[in-house]
């Protein structure tokens, strides 16, 4: 194995905008292909992680599989990060939390406005929904937090940049946003 | 002779019935808060503005300034407690920030930044709370209402009306509208009373203003609060 170093990434309930965001450092993503190899996440295709130094988790978590993904992650990596406001306080979709699942799923799928051959989705391979969409640190041990809707790149680039080059990570006022 | 107290080992002269944040604001030396606002009587309930005086924690709004007192203000631990209880203001309400109007101009947030908060810490309520968008010009989102008791103030001491009260105690504490059904359409308040304007949060907020002002030139997207506060508060 290589000495570089391991990062794993992954969305939970959230909208692939804090990876997009990632990907928004341009062309330092060169710079950091050099110190770095990613290990699950949606940009390799890998299905597992694997001894992981960093995990960047988006979103919060909305159901049973969400929980299943947050624990491997957990489990394989050093240091995990909540990345973005829906991993830190469950964000948007957390707006569900005072409405019952069965109101949610009824006004979804049977009484909503324009649904056609109203029905409520049961296929066993669907994960269940859970109760409530929990920030990832009501579920596991979360190590750093990087606040936004989304981060912005430079926020990425600034925690990544500090970890690698071995110090504690560090945003300064102007990369601290909860919006 | 002047009379001093010392903040962080600061000399800082004050006037006979000043209170510690009154004197403080006046030097130059700013003091977290929320609930408290120079033009209105001290409610000290938001506990931010919590200093030492002379080894024992007291709130700064309140607590009347007296000859020699040795203030702690910015130590670690205070900074420490004062975004603990940021963090509780955030998780007893729904503070969703992404989708909020007043984000990048409220002082909840704003405080947030100041003191370098970048999660909730603790368990979120997810309190059912209500929305009233009764009124014509004016919007309530009780989500974000942290009982302040600045637009209760507001409108008794400044606008000479009664509108807003809060009842409730505990996680059932809400800010209740003085009028026959509750809603604010059917109380006497008037989009230009202060307390129409007063919120530190984007509890109350006039209709059609939102998203005005671009993100990067909000209040507090480059400015801290400490140094807006002071030049605010010492204009006024
Ligand atoms: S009131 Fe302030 S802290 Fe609450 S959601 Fe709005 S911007 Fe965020
Ligand atoms: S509505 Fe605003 S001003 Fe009134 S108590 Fe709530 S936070 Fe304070
Ligand atoms: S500002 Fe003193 S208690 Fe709120």
């Amino acid at each position: 194995m290589s000495d570089k170093i391991r990062i794993a990434t992954t969305s939970l309930a959230g909208c692939f905008g804090c990876h997009m965001s990632f990907l928004d450092i341009d062309e330092r993503l060169l710079k950091l292909a050099a110190l770095v190899e990613f290990d699950r996440s949606p940009i390799t295709d890998i299905e597992h992680c694997t001894n992981c130094d960093i995990g960047l988790i988006e979103g919060g978590v909305c159901n049973s599989e969400n929980v299943h993904v947050l624990r491997e992650f957990r489990k394989n990596c050093k240091l995990l990060v909540a990345v973005g406001a829906c991993s830190i306080n469950g964000g948007l979709p957390a707006m569900r939390n005072h409405i019952s699942v069965e109101d949610c799923l009824n006004e979804s799928y049977i009484d909503g406005i324009g649904v056609e051959n109203p029905q409520i989705p049961n296929d066993p391979e669907l994960p269940l929904l859970l109760d409530k969409v929990y920030p990832i640190h009501e579920i596991v041990k979360v190590d750093y937090y990087l606040p936004g809707c989304p981060p912005s790149a430079d926020v990425f680039w600034a925690f990544l940049t500090d970890v690698i080059e071995g110090r504690e990570p560090n945003l300064p006022y102007e990369l601290l946003h909860y919006d | 002779m002047n009379k001093t107290i010392s903040i962080d080992g600061k000399t800082i002269p004050f006037k006979t019935g000043q209170t510690i944040i009154e004197a403080a604001t006046a030097a130059g030396v700013y003091i977290p808060h929320l609930c408290h606002n120079p033009d209105y009587k001290p409610h000290g309930s938001c506990k931010l503005c919590t200093v030492k005086i002379n080894g024992r924690n007291c709130s700064a709004c309140t607590f009347p300034a007296t000859e020699g007192q040795e203030i702690l203000n910015k130590t670690p631990e205070l900074e420490n407690d004062r975004r603990k209880i940021t963090q509780m203001l955030f998780v007893e309400g729904n503070h969703f920030c992404p989708s909020c109007e007043q984000s990048g101009n409220c002082q909840l947030q704003g405080l947030g930044y100041y003191l370098s908060m970048k999660d909730n810490h603790f368990p979120h309520f997810f309190a059912n709370r209500e929305l009233d968008a009764s009124h014509p010009e004016l919007l309530i989102d009780h989500n974000r209402c942290i009982f302040c008791n600045l637009c209760v103030r507001a409108s008794q001491q400044s606008d000479g009306k009664n509108v807003f009260v809060i009842s409730g105690r505990g996680i059932n504490k809400r800010l209740t509208v003085n009028s026959t059904t509750g809603k604010l359409k059917d109380s006497n308040i008037s989009v230009d009373d202060c307390a129409a304007q007063i919120c530190p949060t984007g509890a109350i907020l006039k209709k059609r203003t939102a998203y005005a002002v671009p993100i990067g030139q909000r209040l507090y997207d480059t400015k801290k609060i400490d140094e807006i506060a002071l030049e605010q508060e010492n204009k006024e």
